[in-house]
């Protein structure tokens, strides 16, 4: 195991602490008993009235979800065990420590054991203390579901996270919030391609076997199973394999504009991401679509796994402004 | 029959022993979670029964119920993902019928555990086919009511029926195709591969088996 780790039951907590040393003038831990050391606060929260915007999920994804707590995007992460969601209560008491009257909003990835805790986290905030949270779940993973509302959330989950946190920002109220994150997850779409597992902790090894020299297109964040298993091919021919889903799951015409994101699981460097984002640049305009703007690096990893993902967001002139808020985080900055 | 008595040191031995299959097993289960899921099921059981094995001496003089509770907040508190929920749910239900009491009879038991199951299927939102826990659990319950009002059997022979048929409710989960959790995204290719959650499931009924009088 190429890992630079203490106990493996100690990896979540231990990173913590690194976190909020590293990043003090933007996060602090919540110290209430039923954050239980899992909640990462921003420093601008209730700061003043607005709509409480809350992220989260298993850890082994930095930067996300704590990457992107900070002023103008989530108010808070709750961070669960590796690859595993968080529990009930943190993720109530990330509620009560964002919540200034105006109502929260939860927003994560598409998987059942987030969906058990959060949504156990939003009853308890309802019965307790009144407190109104919605919920939108993160669903652009094209390959994982032929139903869109079955589909995980991946990388896609930057985006709908960062019009969240600006709509609250821009003074925008609970239903604003929620509609817009819900229109920036409906014009969202991921597709990936993984050339090794990431390496668990209390394992010691890979989450699972891959042969040297293999890749699997459509691979999810977490190790599960894509859609084809085969040779590792040259960049070009896999970024043309990943693109034609993702344009043909929405209707694309010439002249529309798009948000790219290419990004990293972890080990893929920034060399074959910008030769893939090459390729994606000339097939979109081969399209007649627009780049509007671009993304690369590790946004959403799956710790040392080897492959990276291609994120298109289609544009409209509410979501460009929503995008281009600014932010303060540790792991992304907009002026 | 009536004067069938499980007594809370049964519940103890139970739960003692669920702590060390959670160790034991923990290699298997992150294996069969890796072929299918996220790989999380083995070290999240384990995470769960540690923190039950550091606190279990001090709830020890409380009744039934109470332990089950306090063992169920502790997997929920403590794992996340859907195990938390779903087995922190059953535990925490699992002694609600014989709130107070310090030993139960089998017509309680059979209450208790279908309590704890109901739970499970209504926060996995799963039925038997779905290939979760829920195809391990509800067959065995349900055969042991059978086996123990209809059949004329022994409460521990009720409960050697229960955990054979919750084995081959796991069995069952291998051809299927996941309906539910991560493994669902799989379609055909979760095929050929058992459920964690059935495997767990199967080992904590094999469990309530060993320890009975």
């Amino acid at each position: 195991m190429k890992r630079l780790i203490n106990d493996p039951y100690d990896v979540v907590e231990e990173m913590l602490a690194g976190y909020v040393t590293a990043h003090k003038d933007h996060v602090v831990l919540d110290q209430a008993s039923e954050a239980q050391g899992r909640v990462v606060v921003s420093k601008s929260a209730k700061q003043k009235d607005k709509v409480g915007v809350i992220i989260g999920g298993g850890s082994g994804h930095e930067p996300l979800f704590l990457g992107y707590v900070g002023k103008g995007f989530a108010d808070a992460a709750v961070i669960g065990n590796i690859n595993t969601s968080p529990s009930p209560d943190p993720c109530y008491a990330s509620v009560r420590a964002v919540d200034t009257g105006k109502g929260c909003i939860y927003l994560y990835g598409n998987y059942a054991g987030d969906v058990m805790n959060f949504d156990m986290g939003a009853e308890k905030a309802d019965e307790e203390d009144g407190i109104r949270v919605e919920t939108v779940l993160i669903t652009d993973d094209v390959i994982s579901s032929e139903n869109i509302e079955d589909r995980r959330g991946i990388a896609g989950d930057f985006f709908v996270f960062k019009v969240a946190g600006a709509k609250a920002e821009m003074g925008g109220d609970l239903d604003e919030v929620v509609a817009v994150a819900k229109k920036c997850n409906d014009v969202t779409r991921t597709m990936g391609v993984a050339m090794s597992s990431a390496t668990l902790p209390s394992k010691g090894g890979p989450i699972f076997e891959m042969e040297d020299g293999d890749m699997e297109i459509g691979m999810g964040i977490h190790g599960e199973p894509g859609v084809r298993r085969g040779k590792i091919e040259p960049a070009d021919k896999v970024i043309d394999q990943i693109m034609a889903p993702i344009l043909a799951d929405l209707p694309y015409t010439a002249g529309d504009e798009v948000y790219v994101l290419v990004n990293s699981l972890g080990a893929t460097p920034l060399m074959d991401l910008h030769i893939c984002f090459r390729r994606v640049a000339e097939i979109l305009a081969e399209k007649g679509i627009t780049i509007y703007k671009s993304l690369i690096g590790s946004y959403a990893s799956s710790m040392d796994m080897a492959g990276m993902s291609v994120t298109l967001v289609k544009l409209d002139d509410e979501i460009k402004e929503l995008l281009d808020y600014p932010c303060d985080t540790p792991y992304f900055k907009q002026f | 029959m009536s004067d069938y008595i499980l007594n809370k040191d049964y519940f103890i031995a139970v739960i003692e022993d669920l702590i060390e299959m959670a160790e034991e097993k923990k290699e298997y289960f992150i294996q069969l979670d890796s072929a299918i899921g996220d790989g999380d099921h083995g070290m999240n059981l384990s995470i769960g029964f540690r923190e039950v094995s550091k606190n279990l001496e001090e709830w020890k003089s409380e009744d039934i119920n109470t332990i089950f509770k306090n063992a169920g907040t502790a997997l929920l508190d403590k794992v996340g993902g859907a195990a938390g929920p779903l087995y922190g749910g059953f535990f925490m239900k699992f002694g609600l019928p014989v709130k107070g009491k310090d030993e139960v009879t089998f017509d309680e038991f059979i209450e208790m555990m279908e309590s704890g199951v109901a739970i499970i299927e209504k926060r996995g939102k799963a039925v038997v086919g779905d290939a979760t826990m829920v195809d391990t659990l509800r067959p065995a319950v349900d055969a042991m009511k059978k086996a123990y009002h209809d059949d004329g059997c022994s409460p521990k022979e009720a409960m050697k029926i229960a955990m054979e048929v919750g084995a081959q409710g796991s069995d069952s989960t291998v051809p299927l195709i996941a309906k539910k959790g991560r493994a669902m995204r799989l379609g055909e290719r979760a095929i050929g591969h058992r459920d964690p959650g059935s495997a767990s499931s199967a080992a904590m009924l094999e469990i309530f088996y060993k320890h009975m009088p």
